[in-house]
């Protein structure tokens, strides 16, 4: 395990004093990491409309793939042993996305979620996890893609105002399969969302992208770790954020591993942030830790600032007023990870939303 | 008809080593139809004049006015300039990620006329200026000024200047990076949209090899700040022979 991951110590309560809980709030997780969360017994997850052929959705016994030092995620496995499985059967090719979504809520009381999505030897699909409402949730998210399988996973925190949602969504990638995810975080009060990739043959590739908006008062925190403990792996991290308003916190940290058995690893991370005004802060933390000199390629790149100058410039003297070229400029940035999802409706939905962060954020 | 008039322009740029004076008091008037080309050599203030007049916040107006009819311009935002009906074509033109060209373009056009053009005629006008510009449709796809050539990204700009029809067009050394090929259609460009349009244009241009598709009415040449001498065509030729040595040495 990375130092950034780390909590130190094994079932340890977080103190704010460990490198992975230095930046969150702890006051606002709801009790979630320190076991004074009323844990609620419900199952929130379901499937929107049927189970296409080669799929199913059941719900019980369910055994971790991976380990964890997570104190969240330690209080959710401790809590149940059960949890949903969410299985593609080898050589499925889903010709259109499966959306998943929540069907209960309670901000009184918290969900501790056990989730496992298997990716069968060359299957192929599109999962989107809609997020909405508000609610309090711990969620073990674990993903399979088995030798030769192409999973996309989209996942989107459209929550309410009211929301704490704290997640990991490890994947273990197999040979020549890829797992590509698309992390959006619009709402809530407090996310904190772990994407971590094994890389457990080579061949395998991921491709993580992410982008967030906070305003007044959020928190939203995105902590990647992708280990490279195999030869020939591939990687990409790219994560947009924008902040506007009072007391908008935004977290990313971007841990690669590579050890010294992951020879001609090639990987790359980015981090950019766009402060829309005063009283935001964003921390941007890529690191790199590389055990081993035989490598294609690892990089990383991250940035945050402000409207540039010269493309509102650019947008006005073609008469478009400030508001609107800088409403432009915030589409833009987000669109370029925006477009990857690839599903109409949905990229409408989330630029609208974008654009309704945007106004609040210019009153 | 239309008068863009300025009249002892003063402008200073912030630098490290303080404020520094680059209009030492320009004065200039275009009308409609007319074609002014401002020649001088590198540093002596020509782009600061085209981003003074556009309303670049990097420059710090000192004197002078500037009107547009009668209208003070520089009591204008940057895009009230534009609709007021002002259009500067730049030497860098510069990049906006994730913003297609097409949804560019009919967000300028949009707010220039007031309202969003009907999508048909719209599509047809984008068309008829890619056509005319040898550009490949698909470049409507593409993000503005995102890797872009240089030659692309001129034809950019003349294709605004054909869509947006402004009534005085400042052109900032769009002869700059192209080549002989590229030069022709951007500058056949420039004359299509004045016939059409029959808008001011202002020329800024070190090189007098673009005077031979846009003729100019006036040639001014500019130096250390101001205008040193005017005349008519015969002034470019004048320059192409004898450089700008006589103008800079002084």
């Amino acid at each position: 395990m990375s130092t950034l991951q780390s909590n130190l110590l094994e079932n340890h309560t977080p103190t704010g004093r460990e490198e992975a809980w230095r930046f969150t709030p702890l006051k606002r997780l709801g009790g979630l990491h320190d076991g004074t969360a009323v844990i609620a017994d419900r199952v929130s997850l379901a499937v929107k409309g049927t189970l296409p052929q080669g799929v199913t959705f059941t719900y019980g016994d369910i055994a971790a793939v991976t380990e964890t030092d997570d104190a969240i995620i330690n209080r959710v496995r401790a809590h149940t042993a059960q949890g949903t499985t969410l299985h593609i059967a080898a050589n499925t090719e889903l010709a259109e996305p499966l959306f998943l979504h929540r069907t209960q809520f309670g901000v009184d009381s918290a969900e501790f979620a056990r989730t496992q999505i298997r990716v069968g030897n060359h299957a192929q699909a599109t999962i989107v996890l809609e997020n909405s409402g508000d609610t309090h949730i711990a969620e073990d998210v674990e993903i399979v893609v088995e030798p030769g399988a192409h999973l996309t996973l989209i996942s989107l925190q459209e929550w309410g105002a009211a929301t704490i949602h704290a997640a990991r969504h490890h994947a273990v990638v197999d040979r020549d399969a890829t797992f590509k995810s698309v992390v959006v975080t619009l709402g809530g009060d407090l996310v904190r969302i772990l994407p971590t990739v094994d890389f457990i043959a080579p061949g395998a590739s991921c491709d993580l992208s992410g982008v967030y908006f906070a305003t007044e008062g959020q928190f939203f925190e995105h902590r990647m770790f992708v280990d490279h403990k195999v030869p020939h792996a591939k990687s990409r991290v790219n994560y947009k954020g924008a902040l506007a308003g009072n007391k908008a916190h935004t977290v990313w940290i971007g841990d690669v591993f590579i050890r010294a058995a992951a020879e001609g690893t090639d990987t790359y991370e980015l981090n950019r942030n766009l402060l829309l005004t005063d009283g935001a802060r964003a921390d941007s933390v890529p690191n790199l830790e590389i055990e081993t000199g035989e490598i294609v390629g690892a990089g990383h790149a991250s940035t945050t600032g402000r409207f540039d100058d010269e493309q509102l410039f650019y947008l006005m003297s073609r008469g478009i007023n400030e508001a609107d070229a800088k409403r432009l400029v915030v589409r833009g940035f987000f669109n370029e990870i925006i477009s990857e999802i690839g599903i109409d409706d949905v990229e409408v939905r989330l630029m609208a939303r974008i654009d309704d962060e945007l106004a609040k954020a210019g009153k | 008809m239309s008068t863009l008039e300025i009249r002892g322009l003063k402008v200073s740029v912030e630098t490290e080593q303080g404020e520094v004076e680059i209009l030492k008091g320009v004065d200039l008037t275009i009308k409609s139809g007319e074609t002014h080309a401002i020649m001088g050599p590198n540093g002596s203030g020509k782009s600061t004049l085209a981003y003074s007049i556009a309303g670049h916040p990097k420059y710090t107006i000192t004197g002078g006015t500037v009107t547009l009819d009668g209208e003070d311009v520089l009591a204008m935002s940057v895009d009230e300039r534009a609709k007021a009906g002002l259009f500067l074509a730049m030497q860098y033109p510069v990049e906006v990620p994730g913003v297609s060209v097409s949804n560019f373009l009919r967000t300028a056009a949009t707010a220039l006329r007031g309202e969003a053009p009907k999508l048909r005629e719209w599509v047809g006008e984008v068309k008829s200026a890619m056509e005319s510009l040898k550009m490949d449709p698909a470049f409507a796809q593409r993000n503005v000024n995102e890797g872009f050539s240089g030659g692309e990204k001129k034809r950019h700009e003349i294709m605004q200047l054909e869509l947006l029809k402004p009534k005085f067009a400042i052109l900032d050394e769009t002869d700059s990076g192209l080549d002989v090929d590229a030069l022709r259609v951007v500058s056949e460009g420039v004359v299509r949209a004045k016939a059409a349009n029959n808008h001011g244009i202002l020329l800024i241009t070190h090189y007098t090899r673009i005077l031979k598709y846009i003729k100019p009415d006036f040639v001014h040449v500019f130096a250390k700040g101001r205008i040193v001498e005017e005349g008519g065509p015969e002034l470019a030729e004048k320059l192409e022979e004898h450089g700008y040595a006589e103008y800079v040495s002084a």
